[in-house]
């Protein structure tokens, strides 16, 4: 592609030099971004970390900024850059400022965070720097100022960092219309998205694309230096003018659609199949090994304890490895055992996302310095922050999916030309399996790929009443313009007028509340938020993000006040402890004192022995990939080479004493034990479809008059045990998808689930606010209970609001799982095997020994309420 | 603790709803699982912090909270009226949320608080929410009313409280157990005086832990936390704070 003569013209001297200066001369990636750049073009990069995709998207807009003809009037913002972190935003400003100082350009590059101080976003505002690095929450509520159409005219670019991790979310929906609304502001903006590898680069396309029938835009500059190479003029294709013709309402009527089409110069689209896509070099190839620890792998457990010293001995051999763990839980287990090991005294550290932001800003400070020879974290550092000398990837416990472990093992070794080095550590037996089929996924460059998403209606909302602080809107123009926003572009004109009904009077039958509406309609029909006051509240909530209740974590002070903070835990986390009772946090073993408000107060413990709250195991189901890859190696037993001892012999004990089934059949276990009657299968689809699974089969069981009295899930399995045999069920229609039907609908409205997803979805759609301002924020817990009550009222009257859709879509996908659990059990189809056994078998253990581990929230309300009383009359009787 | 069985050790019979049967200061009670004090001696159904209205008083300051809250707790008060058939139907105060909630109902919710008035005598006991009464609706109004050696009143006053029947406080019960937490509205009582839960579908409660509650009983009260068919009778010491 481009070659030495083309980077001579690409680059403009001041570039080249400082490329020379340093040594290194422009990669092939980031001189095709700066062609896209001054064709006008849309581009997706596509490159693994460490291969210069961030300055690859900036070059453009340097190149474009240092080629400015003096200005005597302010300018406005010419390029904004959207992380999915904070800290990723902070990093990047930093790394960008040095080409900018060491060339010397005329450049500002400003972060702005929600840390970012008061003085220097209003400066911001008033002033704008030539490049913004901020976040999509930040975004949104920069689209959701009055003057946002000023303030965005002149945008050029924007940038999309680290995209896969941000499309399929709620937050990748509110981005993709914030990303609208810029478009609409700014119509030259070009859109560039710089992504990991990813299976399917045609979803993040249409992700990021502009997806307006006839989006008709002139390039941002007319081609001058690259002139001798003039971009082709380009339309969007059939393929697009389908998707809008299909959702072409006819209500909807003519729409201007030629948006900024009065623009002079060439035109240029930014339908998905206009986006230049931009391969970086693929790098070398991983070496990834799986710990076999011969012998010694657990039947059950998540923590891997058993494989502590072996990982304590590799770290000591690298020189800074990342030690990769699922959960919080699980990282602070870690740590404990490797200092409990540590006889060196190595500089190990702990990073996860509930740690005080000061501590984990000194971690990372001192990783960049070089100082620690190993640090365990959580996904809070999955992203490409760049940092030092990275030489090994540790996984304790499996990955769950072979994307998210190509993006770990990405941290090691950012030079591309030596190969990464990870290290799974499987936790237990059938992790063995997974950690050996994710490593040949890896091997075979196979990864998982993303389920297609349709943008949520709460987000919409949200999204609705922003634009409508900010300016009056059109309904039919705004129609279209959500409708170029990927997630959203099949969306039915009635949902559309919904979510407007919904913003303005909450969208009821009852319609009580038109003389409270929060947005109003104007003579020339336009719609505009009803006062100041509405607009405020709105600010101080945007943002997608619901996260559980947090409750900072402080030491006891004299008069059970709290002192320093060491951080934050959820709200649930607390439940499971008493005063007294003493647990791990931040590497330390506290005692809980008590909790007041928002605070919990702690004190170190002198024993070294915590209670250890239980675990529920990882936090992510198994990639439905990677299940399929587990089936297929337990099934091929000249696979099995691969294996350590011990776990071949019990591949061999299942066979033996039960069966073992084809990767697309599904094995279903029935013996006695004691004096129940077990069944148990093995889907290996996560525990929430298992779950799910287990509260459907359930209700069923007992109408058949099994008399169901428990069960148990994990990732790989569910266990059903009954008063009953369970032998001579019909188990095809047991399975059946009817099951999907009306038993999930009941099931479901009156789950804690239900009530979770509403409160989250009420919560973006505005419905209830995150504070108010001015007012003192109350304790979650109160928020918890309130929001319990409006769902159980809405949902007695008006079962169909908007609202409750988007919670039992949340719920379904999100919390339950039912697309996966569908998938299954239409896979299963005809293609149950019974083995009917006398005894346990060997695949059974580990999920047996999960019984009594497990806590049931939600379920057991009427239990604990009745065994309080039995204390109390046990009491009384005494 | 011990002395606290003593008062109520006759009573944890369930009544015919699931109810709790107990004495306060000498006069049997019954709590009822919706949150209603059912004095069977008087046939006076005594119901607390009704908030009606509260979903439009947040609408009119911009939070669209479902309209239904009104036709929700009156549907339940209904239903309690015709299993129980009262001749005296007593509002313990704030059962409107804001002084200008009367205003707000819809024509089919004040007909029916109309109805509730028909052949029985209907009390409206004011509380801080709503101090002027009603100013349309038929019944009686009053600040405090005595029966049968109790109290009935809106707000409980300190200090000890001998047969006070009060509601404002909205208690709510926290029992904490390995497997979860669960939180339910309650009644309070120490066997002297008792505190009604809310009965307002849009209500919250307030932890009976909560320093509001400190000094009102002379000796460790229990709670009869709101289950699904039943009041569940729970010790102090079963439950926790927030």
């Amino acid at each position: 592609m481009a070659d030495a003569g083309s980077s001579a013209e690409l680059l403009p001297p001041r570039f080249r030099d400082w490329f020379a200066g340093r040594g290194w001369s422009a990669r092939t990636h980031q001189l095709e971004m700066v062609a896209k750049g001054r064709e006008g073009r849309d581009a997706l990069l596509i490159a693994p970390t460490g291969g210069g995709k961030t300055l690859a998207g900036f070059l453009p807009s340097l190149i474009e900024l240092s080629e400015r003809p003096p200005a005597n009037t302010p300018r406005g913002l010419h390029t904004i850059y959207i992380s999915p972190l904070k800290a990723l935003a902070v990093d990047v400003e930093r790394n960008l400022n040095a080409p900018i100082l060491e060339m010397g350009l005329n450049v500002v590059a400003e972060s702005r965070t929600g840390d970012t101080g008061i003085a220097r976003r209003q400066r911001q505002r008033v002033k704008p720097p030539d490049i913004l690095l901020t976040t999509p929450e930040q975004l949104a509520l920069l689209c959701a100022w009055e003057g946002a159409r000023l303030y965005f005219e002149d945008l050029s670019c924007v940038i999309l960092d680290e995209i896969h991790t941000l499309h399929a979310s709620k937050r990748g929906d509110l981005l993709a219309l914030d990303l609208a609304r810029l478009q609409a502001l700014a119509p030259r903006m070009r859109r560039v998205g710089l992504s990991a590898t990813v299976d399917d680069p045609l979803v993040i396309k249409n992700w990021m694309a502009s997806h307006r029938a006839v989006d008709v835009v002139a390039p941002l500059r007319a081609p001058s230096t690259a002139s001798r190479s003039p971009s082709p003029v380009l339309f969007g294709t059939g393929e697009e003018r389908n998707g809008a013709d299909r959702s072409s309402p006819a209500s909807a009527g003519e729409v201007d659609r030629r948006v900024g089409a009065e623009t002079e110069g060439a035109l240029v689209a930014h339908g998905p199949s206009s986006i230049a896509l931009v391969r970086g070099p693929a790098g070398a190839e991983p070496v990834v090994d799986v710990l076999l620890s011969e012998g010694r792998v657990p039947w059950a457990g998540h923590t891997a304890q058993h494989a502590m010293q072996e990982v304590y001995d590799v770290i000591k051999r690298s020189r800074t490895a990342l030690v990769f763990v699922n959960t919080r839980f699980q990282a602070e287990f870690a740590f404990q055992e490797l200092w409990r090991l540590n006889d060196d005294s190595l500089p190990i550290a702990l990073h996860h996302g509930s740690l005080a932001a000061e501590q984990r800003r000194k971690v990372e400070a001192a990783m960049a310095r070089g100082e620690l020879r190993a640090v365990v974290c959580t996904s809070t550092l999955d992203l490409g922050i760049d940092w030092g000398d990275v030489d090994l990837v540790i996984q304790l416990a499996s990955p769950k999916g072979a994307s998210r472990m190509v993006q770990r093992i990405g941290r090691a070794n950012h030079r591309l030309d030596e190969p990464s080095r990870a290290l799974f550590v499987p936790a237990n037996r059938f992790e063995m399996l997974e950690c050996q089929a994710a490593r040949e996924a890896i091997a075979e460059n196979k990864l998982d790929g993303d389920p297609p998403r349709v943008g949520a209606l709460d987000v919409l909302a949200q999204h609705v009443m922003g634009c409508a602080v900010s300016e009056p809107f059109d309904m039919l123009e705004l129609y279209e313009e959500v409708r170029s926003a990927g997630p959203y572009r099949d969306l039915p004109w009635e949902d559309f007028e919904a979510v407007v009904d919904f913003v303005s009077t909450g969208g009821y039958a009852l319609k009580t509340y038109d003389r409270f509406r929060r947005i109003i309609q104007l003579p020339d029909g336009r719609w505009k938020v009803r006062d100041l006051n509405v607009a405020q509240r709105h600010r101080l909530n945007v943002g997608a993000i619901v996260s559980p209740a947090m409750l900072a974590v402080r030491i006891a002070m004299r008069g059970n006040r709290g002192g320093r903070k060491i951080g934050e835990v959820e709200e649930g986390m607390l439940e499971m402890l008493d005063p007294g009772d003493t647990f791990v946090f931040a590497g330390q073993v506290w005692e809980l004192v008590g909790v007041t408000n928002l605070d919990v107060l702690v004190r170190p413990a002198n024993h070294k022995d915590p209670k250890m709250p239980s675990w529920g195991g990882s936090k992510f189901a198994l990639s439905t990939y990677l299940a399929k890859r587990v089936r297929q190696l337990m099934f091929d037993e000249n696979h099995w080479s691969v294996l350590p001892t011990d776990v071949r012999e019990w591949l061999g004990a299942q066979k033996d004493r039960s069966r073992i089934v084809g990767e697309d059949e599904m094995l279903l276990e029935t013996f006695p034990r004691g004096k129940r009657n077990f069944m148990v299968v093995y889907p290996f689809e996560g525990r929430l479809a298992h779950t799910t699974l287990a509260m459907l089969l359930t209700r069923r069981l007992e109408r058949l008059g099994v008399g169901p009295l428990g069960f148990v899930c994990n990732d790989y399995a569910m266990a059903i045990w009954a008063l009953n045999p369970l032998d001579g069920l019909d188990f095809d229609a047991l399975f059946d998808q009817d099951m999907l039907g009306d038993d999930l609908e009941s099931w479901l409205q009156e789950s804690f689930m239900m009530k979770r997803a509403f409160k989250g979805c009420a919560i973006i759609a505005g419905l209830i606010e995150k504070r108010f301002p001015g007012e003192q924020q109350k304790t979650g817990r109160q928020i918890t209970f309130s929001t319990d009550l409006i769902y159980d009222v809405l949902r007695r009257h008006e079962p169909d609001h908007l609202l409750l859709r988007c919670a039992r879509a949340d719920a379904a996908s999100g919390l339950i799982d039912v697309a996966r659990l569908g998938d299954m059990l239409a896979r299963i189809r005809g293609r149950i095997r019974h083995a009917p056994l006398e005894h346990l078998s060997p695949f059974s253990v580990p999920i047996l020994l999960e019984i009594g581990k497990e806590r049931s929230p939600g379920q057991a309300g009427e239990m604990i309420l009745a065994e309080a009383e039995e204390d109390l009359i046990a009491e009384a009787m005494t | 603790m011990n002395d606290v069985s003593i008062p109520f050790a006759y009573a944890f019979a369930a009544s015919d709803c699931g109810g709790l049967r107990l004495g306060v200061r000498g006069t049997e009670v019954t709590m009822r699982c919706s949150g209603a004090l059912w004095l069977a001696g008087q046939r006076m159904l005594i119901v607390a912090d009704l908030h009606l209205e509260k979903g439009s008083s947040y609408a009119a300051r911009g939070q669209m909270l479902p309209p239904y809250d009104t036709r929700e707790t009156l549907g339940r008060l209904e239903a309690e009226v015709v299993a129980l058939a009262p001749e005296v139907v007593v509002l313990l105060g704030d059962t409107f949320h804001d002084r200008k909630s009367e205003g707000r109902l819809a024509g089919d919710d004040a007909d029916r608080l109309r109805a509730l008035a028909a052949g029985r005598t209907l009390i409206w006991v004011v509380g801080n929410h709503d101090a002027d009464g009603p100013q349309a609706l038929p019944g009686e109004t009053a600040d405090e009313i005595a029966v049968a050696g109790l109290i009935l009143r809106h707000e409980p006053q300190a200090g000890a409280q001998p047969g006070e029947v009060a509601g404002h406080l909205h208690p709510a019960a926290k029992v904490r157990a390995p497997r979860g937490t669960v939180r339910r509205r309650c009644f309070v009582t120490d066997g002297e005086r008792v505190i009604l839960p809310a009965f307002g579908a849009y209500a919250g409660g307030l932890n009976v832990r909560d320093v509001a509650f400190a000094g009102m009983f002379v000796r460790p009260p229990l709670a009869g936390a709101l289950g699904v068919d039943r009041v569940r009778a729970v010790g102090w010491r079963q439950l926790a704070g927030d």
